[in-house]
């Protein structure tokens, strides 16, 4: 069997930070593998690891610097990989749930995988859609916020938990070909090792543009406009002990005792 | 004109606070659009539903009387159904889990854009205007899409509920549902985590996350917590690493809290945190970063390094 496992690239912001149009300014970013994607890297791979002639593919849509995240994928156990990019999306300022979900549509056709697993939610935009409309998309079954799950290939059933608010868990059965989106916390994501990192360098990470997906520009057009971007204005009134580490924890300190918090 | 078919959400019999937030925000929505609000309600004891959410400024409500409790499958083929019934423009979900597992599906059936996770709306111009946050919070975005048809999914507590009753009509709706297109079944609801102390009973809290970066030095806070007789909560992702277990989480998905004293240690305040402790009496928090999120909502601060501040702190008690 064949598990898709969507993964992303994203940017994290320093502290302090600059916004320069609708951009975050690129000096102010590092990227990393989105951390939700790192958990359904993880899920993929054990999948691999318990079940019989299992290849994990991970596929992602970024630019030639993405692949670099994407290794890290590889280099923890995905068997080998696809990236999009296209020259169409380069000024594309956000890629909405709709573009996302044709050129992952068309990996899918061309994979043909029996799983997908894809982070809930990626820490840039937050969306947390695009594993759900992709499942409409290609005809999957699916489930959203899935931390826990039992994959029955015999049976074809995906046993899950999803987590729902205040500390309860949804269990359900979902039919397979399905597309889970996976929440933090499912496992506990592997470092790479040495020798995955090595090994990483000689896997396939395969470039696709659009005309090799059998799509157009007109198809990443995003109905989805970013037209500003702002730090939020601050709503803070608080109340701010400052000083030496000392004296902050000593004004504090009062005040846990005036509200009789301790002695 | 452009009318807002706007979706309540239940569990176990209860519905939820946010089906009352999604009037308030769909009532806005529809009033910037020129149209009507008809909300939907899917599920369970619809009739009951129906009375407690008639609420001013819901035009219609309409109950579609399928199962007991959420499926998926069934909330997206009734959905699509119901919003060409009614034709509709704008069709507006909470963001919660539930919301995120069926809206993305009825926005590709129907193809229609999706915009997720929104939190403030404005449809009086062409077409929608929708801020949201991204990269954690640290900004705000306002997105841009030139039609009348949507589907738009609203975060919880922005807006405040809908209170005063209403007069909407309420109509049975008859959805077609093909059940060999049902491929999930829910079986039933854990409570998660389990464990000896209810942290929602704590009068004090001491909370920890991210930012105590390594599990050793939990016995950090450990100690804090010791030395003010208080108990020991955490973020996510200190219960996601298993430093601590589930029934220890403060959040959306953890346990909502409202202690007297909240004292947050190295919590930057992502929304999912908030939305599990703002309720607190009396909010401190300590963060190197002045820009944390947590700030807005704290009484009391200290901008500088936990690992400076604690000991100090502990000191002072010992």
């Amino acid at each position: 069997m064949k598990v898709l496992v969507t993964v992303k690239e994203v940017a994290e912001v320093e502290d302090d930070f600059e916004i320069e149009g609708t951009e975050i300014g690129s000096q102010y970013l590092n990227y990393d593998l989105n951390e939700w994607d790192d958990y359904a890297v993880e899920e993929g791979v054990q999948i691999s690891e318990n079940v019989d002639d299992v290849e994990v593919v991970a596929v992602t849509i970024g630019p030639e610097r993405s692949e670099e995240t994407i290794r890290m994928a590889l280099a923890k156990g995905a068997d080998r990989a696809v990236r999009v990019w296209d020259e169409a999306l380069e000024d594309i300022d956000l890629l909405d749930v709709g573009a996302k979900v044709r050129l992952l549509e068309a990996v899918v056709e061309e994979e043909d995988p029996d799983l997908v697993l894809s982070g809930v939610q990626a820490g840039d935009d937050a969306f947390g859609a695009t594993g759900v409309a992709l499942a409409d998309a290609i005809g999957f079954e699916w489930a959203a916020v899935v931390n826990h799950l039992d994959l029955d290939v015999d049976e074809g059933v995906a046993h899950v938990h999803r987590e729902l608010e205040g500390g309860v868990d949804e269990v359900t059965d979902v039919e397979t070909p399905a597309v889970l989106t996976i929440q933090t916390g499912i496992n506990e994501p592997r470092y790479a090792s040495l020798r995955g990192i090595r090994q990483a360098q000689s896997k396939e990470i395969a470039p696709k543009d659009l005309s090799d997906l059998g799509l157009s520009a007109e198809d990443v057009e995003s109905e989805l406009r970013l037209t500003d971007m702002y730090e939020p204005e601050t709503e803070s009134d608080a109340t701010y002990f400052e000083g030496s580490p000392e004296e902050e924890a000593g004004q504090l300190a009062d005040m846990l005792r005036e509200k009789g918090v301790a002695e | 004109m452009t009318d807002v078919l706007a979706v309540a959400e239940h569990r176990r019999g209860d519905l939820r606070d946010v089906s009352f937030e999604v009037i308030t925000a769909g009532r806005e929505l529809a009033d910037g659009a020129g149209g009507d609000l008809h909300l939907a309600v899917i599920g369970g004891d619809v009739d009951g539903f129906a009375e407690r959410l008639n609420r001013e400024g819901v035009d219609v409500i309409h109950t579609v009387d399928e199962g007991e409790e959420f499926n998926h499958d069934v909330y997206a083929q009734a959905l699509t159904q119901l919003y060409d019934e009614v034709d509709a423009g704008y069709l507006l979900t909470p963001n919660s889990v539930n919301g995120l597992d069926y809206a993305p599906a009825v926005a590709n059936g129907l193809d229609l854009p999706i915009v997720t996770d929104v939190v403030e709306l404005d449809a009086s111009g062409d077409g929608l205007v929708a801020t949201r946050e991204m990269y954690g919070s640290k900004v705000e975005t306002t997105n841009e899409l030139d039609a009348d048809r949507a589907v738009v999914t609203i975060r919880g507590a922005e807006w405040p509920p809908a209170e005063e009753s209403g007069d909407a009509e309420v109509s049975a709706f008859d959805a077609d549902i093909d059940e060999s297109a049902v491929r999930s079944t829910v079986t039933g609801f854990e409570e998660a985590g389990g464990g000896d102390v209810d942290i929602s009973d704590a009068d004090v809290l001491v909370s920890v996350g991210r930012g105590i970066e390594e599990e050793e030095n939990l016995d950090l806070v450990r100690d804090l917590a010791d030395a003010l007789d208080a108990t020991l909560s955490a973020s996510r992702p200190i219960v996601d690493n298993d430093w601590l277990p589930k029934n220890r989480q403060v959040g959306q998905s953890g346990k909502v809290v409202t202690p007297d004293v909240y004292i947050a240690i190295g919590i930057s305040g992502a929304v999912q945190h908030v939305a599990g402790m703002k309720g607190s009496d009396t909010i401190v928090a300590i963060n190197t970063d002045p820009n944390a999120p947590i700030f807005d909502l704290a009484d009391y601060g200290i901008v500088d390094d936990l690992f400076d501040v604690v000991p100090a702190l502990i000191e002072e008690f010992e």
